[in-house]
């Protein structure tokens, strides 16, 4: 076997390094700006482009894709080299791959804050941006596909599969979910309505965390992991049976997003059971973890590399006890749409994968540079600031969510609900958001030392930007006859990667086939019809301001929701809301039976001075929506846009639709003009109003 | 509702034989699968991230 010097490419890693820091930076910041503007709504700066409505998607959207995303490239491109004992295929490809993402980025952060969003979380960013990440993710998996199939070694380490399932994986939710019909440049609506929209959501939310969050880091973890503790992997058989259960699993426990909403009851029990099962692969996953370092825990007291791996994977480990325990009903009951939720992602996002990233470049950067790290010091001062900041961060949150999942059920003896008001429940919690700020500044503050640390060990080295390596040469054939059928398999990467979908792919089609032949059956009310042109306008609005955000549209069938909000949601409700807007989270009231529930001129009042009727509410002021106006020249094609996505429009009525939304709105001010409110019948404000006072109304008519 | 809902599916009552037969040999021959494989290959394996064979430039 002859030998040869082969050249990794150190510098795609340390760009895709220097862009983690930055977005990481930039995302953290925007993280805490939201989190003290539910202190101080004064914080939303008085202005429409950094309400918290617009800025949560741009903090999720940017420490998950920009911060993360750029985390995985950069571990993904280190390891993979090595691994293969290969440069990365094409340098080229790298190349597009970094500045493309940064690219996406960028355009991320100049829509969301516009408005420019499809409201579906996780994939707000708006179609043509869609596209630019399926190329590129595209880019991605070619570079690595090809480098696995040019490979020196023959074996296909267990991080490299992974690597490969996130790929694929990815692919698939992205392109399912983005399914959307746009009527311009910017906007554009999703092809699923309602219940429909929100399973393929939420089997897209719950696998976007698998697959971005969770399995290129498992990847990550059974590469750095042994690198950092220098010895191998605790059990490489567990690995190989975490693996293939986990990405089995996985994929079918999205429904337990929806438990107790309108969903099909069979798809839910489908998510809890899937829910419950996930554990035994994800602690299987920690305990090989926490167990390579068995023997070494004396370097964990002394080296900040290996403290922070320890934290992040048994942060893996809790926060994968939490999910399937979220899912039981009894649980969910309580905790969903509560700040537990917040709490449980936060616990997987600072401690999972922002330690496992930080170990990382600590670990990284200084070989690269062919140095040592600039200060021990200051990286265990990273760690017990940054381990400080992670728990005042959950403890406050999950102290407020079951506080206020509590309060929202609490019933007087005499049968009544202890707190009707519901702004009554957030004030009491308002100390404990305070208290999460705090803790994200001083997770934002450790990270800003680990910039200072690794800017300064990038100063004190030079970047070997092509590292030399003596490989042997791989014989021509490497899967010879007599191998088992997996080595076999390992061997070809493509058929590996198509076994890999096949196991992906069974869980969604079990859910989707169904639920979509089922369409018929959706126990259609004849009462609900389509939204007005101007209510559709008005819609638009809601999920320009991001108001999903923190008002959701699902009363679930509770004594406790149906005594404060009214008759819980039905399926037969939200046929044609292409998207749907259930919402996760209730930072303010349910809005699914607002219509008709106050005049016009309270919900005019109200958004521009929410505490003018609501003293004490935390809710943005939207003075802008009585001074803007609606696109009027957009209704036509909104109108033929949802006729061909199945919504019940007479032929030839996008012509006559300005003419109804005009008579629409002209009743609208002429009620806030009773009121001694002069509106602009045009307005947002206007449109906005016929929105929510239609909402969840039409069933009433039927009785 | 949702039995009559599920009723009206041709065929659904495959679902449940389906799915028990899928996850059985799933998890079945994936274990016998890994517990069959050598040692010496499992080695080979494991120690892969620590094999550099990489000299400094």
């Amino acid at each position: 076997m002859s030998q040869l010097t082969i050249h990794y490419d150190n510098r795609i890693v340390r760009d895709f390094a220097i862009a983690t820091l930055v977005w990481g930076v930039v995302g953290m910041l925007v993280g805490v700006l939201i989190a003290f503007q539910l202190v101080d709504p004064a914080l939303n700066l008085g202005n429409q482009y950094t309400t918290f409505g617009r800025l949560r998607p741009l903090h999720t959207n940017a420490v998950i894709f920009a911060f993360v995303g750029n985390a995985i490239f950069m571990g993904v491109y280190y390891s993979l080299q090595r691994l293969t004992k290969a440069r990365m295929w094409s340098d080229k490809l790298s190349k597009i791959n970094f500045w493309g993402w940064q690219l996406i980025i960028v355009s991320a952060a100049l829509t969301l804050p516009f408005g420019i969003t499809t409201s579906k979380e996780y994939a707000e960013l708006e179609w043509p941006i869609d596209i630019a990440i399926a190329l590129i993710w595209v880019v991605f998996g070619l570079n690595m596909i090809m480098t696995i199939v040019k490979r020196r070694e023959k074996h296909m380490y267990v991080a490299i599969w992974f690597y490969l399932a996130t790929f694929v994986t990815v692919a698939v939710l992205h392109i399912v979910n983005s399914f959307e019909l746009p009527i311009g440049f910017l906007k554009s609506y999703s092809m699923y309505a309602g219940v429909q929209d929100a399973l393929v959501q939420w089997w897209y939310g719950h696998n976007a965390v698998a697959f971005f969050l969770t399995t290129p880091f498992l990847g990550l973890m059974y590469y750095f992991l042994p690198k950092a503790a220098n010895r191998p992997v605790y059990s490489y058989r567990l690995s190989i049976i975490h693996f293939w259960s986990l990405i089995f699993i996985y994929i079918w426990a999205g429904p337990h997003h929806l438990l107790y909403s309108s969903l099909p009851d069979w798809a839910q029990s489908l998510g809890v059971v899937f829910s419950i099962m996930l554990i035994a692969p994800s602690w299987g996953g920690m305990i090989n973890g926490l167990l390579t370092l068995r023997g070494a825990w004396d370097k964990v007291r002394e080296d900040p590399i290996l403290k922070f791996m320890v934290v992040a994977v048994t942060a893996y480990g809790m926060a994968t006890f939490e999910g399937p325990m979220h899912s039981l009903k009894s649980v969910n009951a309580l905790s969903h749409f509560t700040d537990w939720i917040p709490a449980h992602v936060h616990v997987g996002t600072l401690g999972w994968n922002g330690f496992f990233t930080f170990a990382i470049m600590y670990w990284m950067v200084p070989r690269m540079f062919n140095t040592k790290l600039y200060s021990q010091k200051l990286a265990n001062w990273h760690f017990w600031l940054g381990t400080l900041g992670m728990l005042f961060w959950v403890i406050a949150m999950y102290w407020s969510g079951i506080a206020q999942g509590l309060m929202w059920k609490q019933f007087t003896p005499e049968g009544y609900l202890q707190y009707p008001n519901f702004l009554e429940t957030v004030t009491q919690i308002i100390p404990m958001y305070a208290i999460r700020g705090v803790g994200g500044l001083m997770y934002l503050t450790g990270f800003c030392i680990m910039i200072y640390n690794i800017v300064m060990t990038m100063k004190s080295g030079k970047l070997v930007a092509n590292e030399a390596a003596v490989v042997n040469e791989m014989e021509k054939s490497h899967s010879t006859a007599g191998e088992s059928w997996h080595r076999k398999l390992e061997g070809r990467p493509l058929t590996f990667t198509i076994w890999v979908t096949v196991a992906i792919l069974i869980g969604g089609i079990v859910e989707f086939v169904p639920t979509f032949l089922i369409k018929s059956n959706v126990p259609t009310i004849a009462a609900v019809l389509p939204y007005t042109p101007l209510e559709l306008h008005g819609r638009d609005i809601y999920i320009k301001e991001g108001c999903v955000g923190c008002h959701s549209q699902m009363i679930r069938p509770f004594r406790s929701e149906t005594e404060r909000y009214g008759e819980y949601s039905k399926a037969g409700e939200f046929v044609y809301d292409h998207p749907f807007l259930w919402g996760s989270k209730r930072t303010g009231p349910d809005l699914h039976r607002i219509g008709a529930k106050y005049p016009d001129a309270w919900h005019y009042n109200h958004m521009v001075a929410p505490t003018s009727m609501s003293p004490g509410s935390i809710m943005p002021a939207y003075p802008w929506l009585a001074e803007q106006n609606i696109d009027l020249r957009l209704t036509p094609k909104m109108i033929n846009a949802m006729r061909s996505l199945g919504v019940p429009y007479a032929a030839g009525y996008q012509d006559q639709a300005n003419a109804d939304l005009k008579k629409q709105a002209d009743k609208i001010v002429a009620s806030l003009k009773k009121d001694g409110i002069k509106a602009v019948p045009e307005s947002e404000m206007v449109a906005l109003i016929a929105y929510l006072q239609r909402m969840g109304t039409d069933i009433k008519k039927s009785k | 509702m949702i039995r009559q809902t599920l009723e009206s599916i041709t065929g659904v009552s495959i679902y449940p034989i389906f799915s028990f037969i899928l996850f059985f040999s799933f998890f079945t021959l994936m274990l016998i699968w890994v517990f069959s494989k050598k040692k010496s290959e499992i080695d080979i394996l494991r120690n892969l991230p620590l094999d550099d064979n990489q000299t400094k430039a």
